[in-house]
């Protein structure tokens, strides 16, 4: 599973993954999506909605639970994934491209892993 | 999890790439592939599950009957050999330590089969229980696979393999019969807990590999996948059907639940008096304040166990024991334990889902009546 990691991602220990650029592309891990299993119901942040590092700012919800999603980024929310809102398998078929959750215009963040970190902690 | 015990059926879950998970002491399936693509395929064509987890227990002496009459709440001595029923142990306060279908196979032989979280306890009440009769019970459990075909093509997978197709397809519902299948000899039931018709196959451990592999290449050209744990309790989440830790327990009664017609008050002795089993005396005075009922969620966000249900003004009137996103529905399905008061149908409620309430209504049970 962790061969599956991009490398040019950044990481979070809450399963949240960060690309670098203005606005930052954020999504949930394949680590995390896996675990799910099949998501149904996504609640994100609305554009231009504040968002902290560390804080709650949506929820995804799958058939036989559910799971917060931690902002790994302090800024303005940018975009949201609308095809993944309404179409949430997205987020299990391609949790690191087409299944993306945010942009946002970052102005600071949070603590960050790389794919090697994130692998060993998720592995433990 | 490492010290979990595996199923007979371990490596075949493995090969077909399973998300495993602990449950109950057992490293069982959690799904292998998706959750929702299992969970139609049980009910649009058929899904294969392994239940090995379960627990069976076996009853056997000239007083079998009447003792278990005394142990459990049900009337097992009006039950004919060959047919099966849905019943529970209780403790003496009327709380249920477990729910249980009791398979009578001969006059004088039950299988009384339990939940794997509970195997422990029913052991030890029915050992206690039987004191004093002409009855002796031996635990299969470990001995004993469990494989179930459910879905509306369940019939036409078993009996395809059947060594007398015409016998599998005349069980009724509820019944069970030694059987060849796939030339291993098994006793087939006509039992479930999803909702659809289906069969259990109780197999010795060793031919459960065999059995499974025989199952799956008969089931897969007509659209039957091996399937999860996560489907089995959606799919017993839409069909009503309880589930013990969540709608039972041992701080639950059976007519809290809705069940009170396993309790079979009317049982009588030899002598014509009111029979004693063991939790009459609490469950005849029993005054139910609170009842299980449905919940339709009028949102996206499902009701969750354990989240409180309040009414709309936000006073707490009871709790939710299971829920999630109905896959066949479309929208949130839970039940729920509430207040009497507040759990006649139509009933508009809250359940605070991590923090925010989001609108339900009281419905009928089950959410899923499969068309017939």
């Amino acid at each position: 599973m962790a061969a599956e990691l991009p490398s040019n991602l950044h990481y979070t220990v809450e399963h949240e993954w960060l690309e670098d650029g203005s606005p930052s592309t954020v999504g949930i891990t394949s680590v995390a999506a896996d675990a799910l299993g099949d998501i149904v119901y996504l609640e994100l942040p609305a554009v231009g909605e504040q968002v902290t590092a560390g804080t709650v700012i949506g929820e995804i919800e799958s058939t036989k639970s559910v799971s917060e999603l931690f902002s790994p980024v302090t800024g303005t929310v940018a975009e949201v994934n609308q095809a993944a809102i309404d179409d949430p398998s997205l987020v299990n078929s391609d949790p690191f491209a087409a299944g993306w959750l945010l942009k946002v215009d970052v102005t600071a963040t949070g603590p960050l892993l790389t794919a090697d970190e994130y692998a060993a902690q998720s592995a433990g | 999890m490492t010290d979990d015990i595996r199923s007979p059926l371990h490596d075949e879950h493995v090969a077909l790439g399973a998300a495993l998970t602990s449950f109950a002491g057992w490293q069982m399936p959690l799904r292998y592939s998706s959750d929702i693509a299992e969970h139609q395929a049980v009910r649009t064509a058929a899904g294969l599950f392994d239940l090995s987890h379960m627990g069976e227990l076996e009853v056997v002496g000239p007083d079998a009957a009447r003792a278990l009459d005394r142990a459990l709440v049900g009337n097992l001595s009006a039950l004919e050999p060959g047919r099966a029923r849905y019943t529970m142990i209780c403790a003496p306060d009327g709380g249920v330590l477990d729910d249980l279908v009791v398979y009578r196979l001969q006059p004088e032989h039950f299988l009384v089969v339990a939940n794997a979280s509970n195997v422990a306890v029913v052991r030890e009440a029915l050992t206690e229980r039987l004191h004093g009769f002409d009855a002796l019970l031996a635990d299969a459990s470990l001995a004993t696979a469990l494989i179930a075909v459910q879905g509306p093509l369940a019939e036409q997978v078993v009996t395809g393999l059947a060594d007398d197709p015409q016998a599998a397809r005349d069980l009724r519902y509820y019944a069970s019969l030694p059987a060849r299948v796939a030339g291993l000899d098994v006793l087939l039931a006509r039992t479930g807990y999803t909702g659809e018709d289906g069969f259990e196959l109780f197999v010795p451990a060793e031919h459960a590999p065999q059995l499974w592999r025989a199952l799956l290449e008969a089931g897969t050209p007509l659209g039957m996948v091996p399937a999860g744990l996560s489907a089995r309790d959606s799919l017993r989440l839409e069909a009503g059907m309880p589930l013990y830790g969540n709608e039972l327990g041992t701080t639950t009664t059976p007519q809290d639940a809705g069940l009170g017609r396993v309790v079979r008050f009317d049982k009588v002795d030899d002598d014509g008096a009111p029979l004693p089993f063991v939790g009459r005396d609490a469950l005849e005075h029993a005054e139910p304040t609170r009842r299980l009922v449905g919940l339709q969620g009028l949102g996206r966000r499902a009701a969750r166990h354990g989240y409180p249900v309040t009414t709309t003004d936000g006073d707490q009137v009871g709790v939710v024991t299971s829920g999630a996103p109905s896959p066949t529905l479309g929208h949130p399905v839970a039940m729920a334990y509430v207040d009497l008061a507040h759990a006649d149908e139509g009933t508009d409620l809250l359940v605070d889902v991590r923090g925010r309430g989001e609108q339900v209504r009281v419905v009928p049970l089950p959410f899923y009546r499969r068309p017939r």
